[in-house]
């Protein structure tokens, strides 16, 4: 009785095998089924999903004008002190002082892509970007001004 | 470490794995205590990985802190934000809409799907199968486009807010979460035929790393290294949040209390999560994502705690609020530290070479167990 059982095992077990490996041998002849991106040459047509939180950026109008009336809402939003805003005093027209952002400073080495300061923005001045590619030489590139150079707030908004 | 050495009279050797090993997952460190091959005890130290987050939470406030808990379990960081989202909800007792409650739920699975494939593919290749680990990434990054698409991110969403989700579903998430039901109501059976069925991997893991109920509950396990052992433990039945008393799921227990129980709890569990699904996914009512909350959140004075079942077992946050903005105290239950210190029990007595195998069905996540 012990030597049908131990034959019986035996044969199990090399079933159990063979059906395991007739999964190998399937995907090695069926290769429509593999889904392998070859990413560093698919750069050209890599899409990634509108919503996907790359980096915080501030959309420019072809007058090289934003929305950002320099409230600070982002930067008290922000749990890691990511953003900084620098604030000066505009003359306008009539003479009057008017605040305005000078820079808007954002560290890309501390932010942690958690959409807080897009939700608190009240004036929708700044938005996520679909980059990924953050790699740089020196820690120093990863501090940005959001704002262009010579850029003022739209007409309007407040 | 020297003085237990310079003691050791009795020629047992001690060897140190990690904290740079592949088979810990992570920087565990576990300083063995070997008589041959025999494991004397196992000693896991921690701390190399410890950004203590407990104390950081301290200083954010209540709508900040969320980001930071997907950082500790970071494969089930869904669940982990939504227990903060409930914890918030319940102390200043907001009212979730019930779209939010829904997408809530089906986020949650999904992400509890995708860690147990993980987890499923980690584990084949700690017994040396390799192929199983690319066979469970592909089930996985489709759920990974499908939270892509809707939140933004792969791993560490931070979707939840308090007052329910950040954003309303991708048009397309209906479509593509069916997409992969279908994916993987296809692929489950490679599953049992590469690894279940497979008589090596049965082999090792029957019978190894035996530990009773009582012993399970008296270092605090929980999750599928508990429901291994035949205990009902599921947070989700027990102490049931959000929708989950109105679904229709069923518990997944085993009996024998050994590594292929545990692995055979989860395994069913990812088909109840996909029974769940199947259930909401064409019954998302429509409404508000958002239920409108005060621009500070404060939590009146007082104790709050929340339990959430996560992957790996019960998570939960306790907080003590002194009524300002952010919280004067706040702890951690995390599933993970309470199934590591399990892990000596276990291993005393047996083989070195199953070590592995058992850590691998306790699903460790190193910066869950050391925050």
């Amino acid at each position: 009785m012990f030597i049908v059982n131990y034959i019986k095992d035996v044969f199990t077990a090399l079933k159990s095998l063979a059906i395991g490996l007739r999964r190998t041998l399937f995907y090695f002849t069926h290769h429509n089924e593999i889904i392998t991106e070859q990413y560093p040459d698919n750069r050209a047509t890599l899409r990634l999903a509108d919503r996907f939180k790359g980096e915080v950026v501030m959309p420019h109008d072809a007058n090289n004008e934003h929305r950002c009336t320099g409230c600070t809402a982002c930067e008290l939003a922000c749990p890691n002190g990511t953003i900084k805003v620098v604030t000066k005093f505009d003359i306008t027209p009539e003479g009057k002082k008017k605040k305005a952002i000078d820079k808007l400073v954002y560290h890309l080495e501390l932010c942690t892509m958690c959409n807080l300061c897009i939700t608190a923005c009240p004036s929708d001045a700044i938005k996520m970007a679909q980059t990924f590619e953050h790699s740089v030489y020196d820690r120093s590139q990863f501090t940005k001004v959001l704002n262009n150079e010579g850029s003022k707030i739209m007409e309007g908004v407040e | 470490m020297v003085e237990e050495l310079g003691s050791n009279t009795e020629g047992d050797l001690i060897i140190n794995v990690g904290p740079q090993h592949p088979a810990t997952h992570g920087v565990l460190h576990l300083v063995i205590t070997l008589n041959g091959e025999t494991i004397k005890k196992v000693e896991p130290h921690l701390g190399y990985i410890h950004r203590s987050i407990e104390k950081m939470c301290e200083s954010l406030t209540y709508r900040q802190f969320i980001y930071v808990t997907s950082r500790m379990d970071y494969l089930s960081s869904h669940i982990n934000n939504h227990a903060c989202a409930l914890i918030v909800e319940k102390g200043m007792q907001i009212e979730v809409p019930p779209r939010a409650q829904v997408i809530r739920v089906l986020m949650d699975e999904l992400t509890r799907i995708a860690s147990h494939e993980l987890w499923w593919g980690a584990m084949a290749m700690d017994l040396g199968a390799f192929t199983p680990f690319f066979h469970a990434f592909r089930e996985r990054e489709a759920i990974n486009e499908i939270m892509e698409e809707t939140c933004g991110a792969r791993l560490t969403m931070n979707y939840m807010v308090p007052g329910g989700v950040l954003e309303d579903l991708h048009p397309d998430f209906q479509r593509k979460v069916k997409e992969f039901i279908t994916l993987y109501k296809r692929k489950i059976a490679e599953y049992d035929d590469m690894v279940t069925g497979n008589i090596i991997f049965q082999n090792r893991m029957k019978g190894v790393g035996v530990i009773s109920a009582a012993d399970a509950i008296s270092y605090g396990c929980s999750g599928p290294t508990l429901r291994g052992c035949g205990v009902s433990c599921d947070i989700r039945k027990i102490y049931p949040y959000e929708l989950y008393d109105k679904i229709e799921f069923d518990e997944v227990l085993e009996t024998a209390g050994d590594s292929f129980a545990r692995y055979m709890v989860r395994i069913r569990e990812m088909n109840q999560s996909i029974r769940i699904i199947e259930q909401l996914i064409d019954n998302i009512p429509e409404g508000d994502v958002q239920a409108k909350t005060k621009a500070v959140l404060k939590l009146p004075k007082g104790e709050f705690y929340q339990r959430v079942e996560t992957a790996r077992g019960e998570f939960g946050i306790f907080i003590v609020s002194e009524g300002g903005t952010n919280p004067y105290r706040i702890k951690f239950r995390s599933p993970g530290f309470s199934n590591l210190s399990a892990l000596d029990h276990m291993a005393r007595g047996s083989k070195i070479g199953d070590l592995v195998a058992m850590m691998g069905t306790l699903d460790l996540v190193i910066p869950d167990i050391d925050r």
